[in-house]
């Protein structure tokens, strides 16, 4: 695990940060369009579906926005408990029990004022999610039970009492379907068209919502709080050198806690976007795997919020370019679009090495 | 005139940027006890790892009793007959003595037909070369003197005529060392070649024929043992004069700053690692720990920092009492004073993959003076860094770079200067020059006596005797946990301490 935390010495940014990421992806996509050549369509017309289907546009660049929104809360959630030495596998879960949260508040504040609605769902999407990875953190913390493991039990846990709620306690009357009712529309939160109007602004119809603003703010409180504060140094030095940690005073098993708390509080902030932005009521697996492409949108943006803005850009683009393609091209499925997932997750992740240790030489080389 | 048992000509090799051996050129006699003395990092170790085929020579030749030979793994260099005696013995804890001699040399998939013959070519080893060890004995159990004469006995039972040793007395006493010693000069008795490999003066001086001196992975001198001096061959390694002895005015030491009374640690194996302490430390005078690494020194170390709560005991920090350990108390311990300079500064003084200036507000982390309300002030935090890098004469002084890309010196720096700059009443160092090249290790004992000179107290925990010798005013010495002596410097001589150290308690 220490790789992801590894940074490049005597590489330039411009390499560490553009080039080789570039190169990484130009690779899965080189070796996707030989996939798609292989089940008989043409790769180049493929490849321009998908980019027009992810940016062509208006509407498919709102819908790649708000997927982008879930990846960079998700992303953030990974990250942080990176730096703190921790492989949250439960983002999935933790944004999953935050849904539950967030449409519990809806629900019973319908009719109120939504300045009172607002911060009372954000404060039940971040206890929720946080809860959610508290008792993980705990455990691993208190009694080395790995958080990989239990993280992912977690996930299967948050399925199954989801489940449960909705369908004896929440079902909406009448209604077979697993799903909460509809919250009141005061609770919804407005759409970026509606907050565009407000400013005069004309935007086509979307699912793209107002909680992208909010990603991208907690975004930047994530830079400011991970290296810009002694709680952000704490976590980052129990995540590299856990014996300097102690050595320097810090309480290694409560900063494990806090990091998972705000991993699963960071996942959270899905629920916003998803339950209170998009679908207005608590669905079963609404989530649909978000979690899991955060960990690879940590990978693939090291960890560093302009990085994870960038990775979950490019797979907001994916999923919605994606899913044009597999309408156009009844050939290429939903899952051969998860194969192209899969060799960028696999060309910027797991053989991230592939150019760097070449490009590396290349530059200790000329510098000597 | 016969060929010499190793030559080594031409031999460059670089890792990367970075040319560990830079044309080297080294002749070893047969029959002779050649040493290879220079700083960490002057390319000791890659050189003897090119003779053993660890790595292989970007160019060069090795010729070994006048053949030219390749040398790929370390299988050819065994059939050469060159042995190797690794700073961190290669040997199987659990199994016995006889048993390590044979492992990879079994011959066989049975061994009983092998144990018998192998029991006396070992037993007949012991007995040509003085090496007493017992075949049956449990390799844990043996002490670290017996342990390495196992290891030699392995290689010399593979049939090595020429052994490396890699800093062999790093981890023995004194009179351990001077077993080895004698051992070394029966081999050379019977023929067999010995190379060393070793930073510290005193064993070139007593036990080799000849020295190859290196700096920077270069050869900067080769000469014989009996026309050279210790003050020569420092010189050489570190290219300037070097003054050996450090300048330490008479002080009479003050108020009793760190006091402990019966402090005891039992580890999770319910072992006292740590047994009835009883000491102080007062203002203005160092205080040394003397003692084979592993004796307790460690412990003592983390239970007055605060690291671990001792089992059983007492600690006042000018008449304040300290509880308890781990978790915050290392930093509580910080606010009233008291200042830990570790022994392990890669693995716990700083955070490797940290900037120099992120290293350098390790456990100071939440100092205000950093921070403007609850952010930090980037600008502050490397003006402290460079400030320490001026103060303390760091190299490269950048705090923009990754802590692990300073040599063992600067690191030092880097933690020694962090650590005294809030002004604490008391400072535990541990190790103060592992791992520091002896340009760094002149500064850092300077610094330290002015720190004693200012009314400072001092426990320093070194397991090397000359740095305990040449710093201390009062000398405890540790043994199996216990404290076996303390006497004051003037008494102080290496063999008294040597024999304490061997768990003698003195009367």
């Amino acid at each position: 695990m220490m790789r992801l935390f590894k940074k490049a010495d005597g590489l330039p940014a411009w390499v560490d940060l553009g080039l080789i990421p570039a190169l990484n992806l130009l690779a899965a996509l080189i070796i996707s369009s030989l996939v798609i050549a292989l089940i008989g369509e043409d790769p180049i017309e493929a490849m321009g579906i998908l980019v027009n289907g992810a940016i062509g546009y208006p509407e498919a660049i709102g819908y790649t926005l708000y997927y982008t929104t879930n990846f960079i809360f998700t992303g953030l959630a990974v990250a942080i408990a990176f730096h703190a030495g921790l492989f949250n596998i439960g983002a999935e879960g933790q944004a999953y029990f935050a849904g539950l949260g967030v449409a519990l508040a809806c629900l019973a504040m319908g009719g109120m004022p939504f300045f009172i609605v607002l911060p009372v769902a954000l404060l039940a999407a971040v206890v929720f999610g946080g809860a959610w990875a508290f008792l993980p953190g705990y455990l691993q913390a208190k009694r080395g039970s790995h958080v990989v493991v239990t993280t992912i039990m977690f996930n299967f846990i948050a399925g199954a009492l989801i489940q449960w709620v909705l369908v004896d306690l929440i079902r909406n009357p009448g209604q077979q379907a697993p799903e909460s009712r509809t919250f009141d529309e005061g609770t919804w939160l407005p759409t970026m068209q509606k907050a565009a109007s407000w400013f005069g602004i004309e935007m086509v119809r979307s699912p793209l919502n107002t909680s992208f603003i909010l990603a991208l703010i907690v975004a930047g409180l994530f830079y400011l709080f991970v290296w810009r504060t002694r709680w952000g140094y704490e976590l980052r030095t129990v995540g590299l050198n856990q014996h300097a940690a102690s050595y320097a005073g810090i309480r290694v098993d409560r900063t494990i806690i806090i990091a998972m708390v705000l991993s699963g509080a960071l996942a959270g902030f899905v629920a916003i976007n998803d339950v209170m932005g998009v679908q207005h009521r608590l669905l079963v697996n609404f989530t649909g795997g978000v979690g899991f492409v955060g960990i690879a949108v940590a990978l693939m943006g090291r960890n560093h919020p302009v990085g994870i803005f960038l990775a979950a850009l490019l797979f907001g683009a994916l999923y919605q370019g994606g899913t044009d393609l597999s309408f156009e091209k009844p050939n290429i499925t939903r899952e051969m679009v998860v194969v192209i997932q899969g060799l960028i997750i696999l060309f910027c992740g797991a053989l991230e090495n592939l150019f760097r240790r070449p490009i590396e030489r290349l530059f200790s080389g000329k510098g000597s | 005139m016969t060929a010499p048992a190793i030559e080594l000509v031409g031999i460059n090799k670089r890792f990367g940027p970075v040319q560990a051996n830079r044309d080297i050129n080294l002749t070893v006699g047969k029959g002779t006890i050649h040493g290879i003395i220079g700083e960490n990092g002057a390319g000791k170790s890659t050189l003897m790892s090119i003779l053993y085929g660890f790595y292989q020579a970007d160019s060069g030749s090795i010729r070994v009793n006048g053949q030219e030979v390749k040398i790929k793994t370390s299988e050819d260099a065994i059939a050469l007959g060159i042995g190797m005696v690794h700073q961190h013995f290669m040997l199987v804890d659990t199994f016995t003595v006889l048993e390590n001699v044979i492992l990879g040399v079994e011959g066989g998939p049975r061994l009983s037909p092998v144990l018998t013959p192998a029991r006396d070519a070992l037993l007949k080893l012991s007995r040509d070369y003085g090496l007493a060890v017992d075949p049956d004995a449990i390799v844990q159990d043996l002490p670290v003197g017996a342990q390495q004469r196992v290891e030699i006995l392995k290689a010399l039972y593979r049939g090595a005529e020429v052994l490396i040793l890699d800093e062999p007395t790093g981890v023995l006493t004194p009179q351990e060392a001077d077993d080895l010693f004698r051992i070394l000069r029966a081999l050379k008795a019977e023929g067999k070649t010995i190379i060393i490999i070793t930073h510290k003066l005193r064993e070139i001086m007593e036990v080799t024929d000849a020295v190859t001196v290196m700096r920077a992975g270069t050869m900067v001198g080769e000469v014989k043992t009996a026309e050279t001096s210790k003050e020569e061959l420092a010189e050489l390694m570190v290219g300037r004069k070097i003054n050996m002895t450090v300048p330490k005015a008479d002080r009479t030491p003050g108020a009793v700053v760190l006091k402990v009374e019966g402090l005891t640690y039992i580890d999770s194996r319910n072992c006292a690692v740590l047994e009835d302490a009883t000491f102080e430390v007062r203002a203005g005078e160092i205080v040394g720990v003397a003692g084979v690494s592993g004796n307790g020194q460690s412990e003592l170390l983390e239970v007055l920092a605060g690291l671990r709560a001792p089992t059983r005991g007492r600690i006042w920090l000018n008449g304040v009492e300290l509880t308890g350990g781990g978790g915050a108390e290392a930093a509580h311990r910080r606010t009233l004073g008291m200042a830990h300079v570790p022994e392990d500064r890669s693995t716990a003084g700083l955070v490797k993959p940290f900037s120099a200036q992120e290293s350098a507000i390790l456990g100071y982390h939440d100092d205000p003076e950093i921070q403007n309300g609850v952010l930090y002030s980037p600008a502050k935090i490397t003006a402290r860094c460079e400030r320490f890098m001026a103060e303390f004469d760091v190299r490269p002084p950048n705090p923009n770079l990754r802590s692990a890309l300073f040599s063992g010196g600067n690191q030092q720096k880097i933690v020694l200067a962090r650590e005294i700059d809030r002004d604490p009443a008391l400072l535990l160092i541990g190790q103060p020059t592992r791992g520091v090249d002896i340009g760094a290790i002149e500064f850092i004992h300077r610094r330290l006596v002015e720190l004693r000179d200012a009314g400072k107290a001092l426990l320093l925990v070194s397991v090397e005797l000359e740095e305990i010798l040449a710093l201390s005013d009062r000398i405890l010495v540790m043994a199996a946990g216990r404290i076996t002596g303390q006497v004051p410097r003037i008494e102080a001589t290496e063999r008294k301490l040597g024999l304490m150290m061997a768990g003698e308690t003195a009367a």
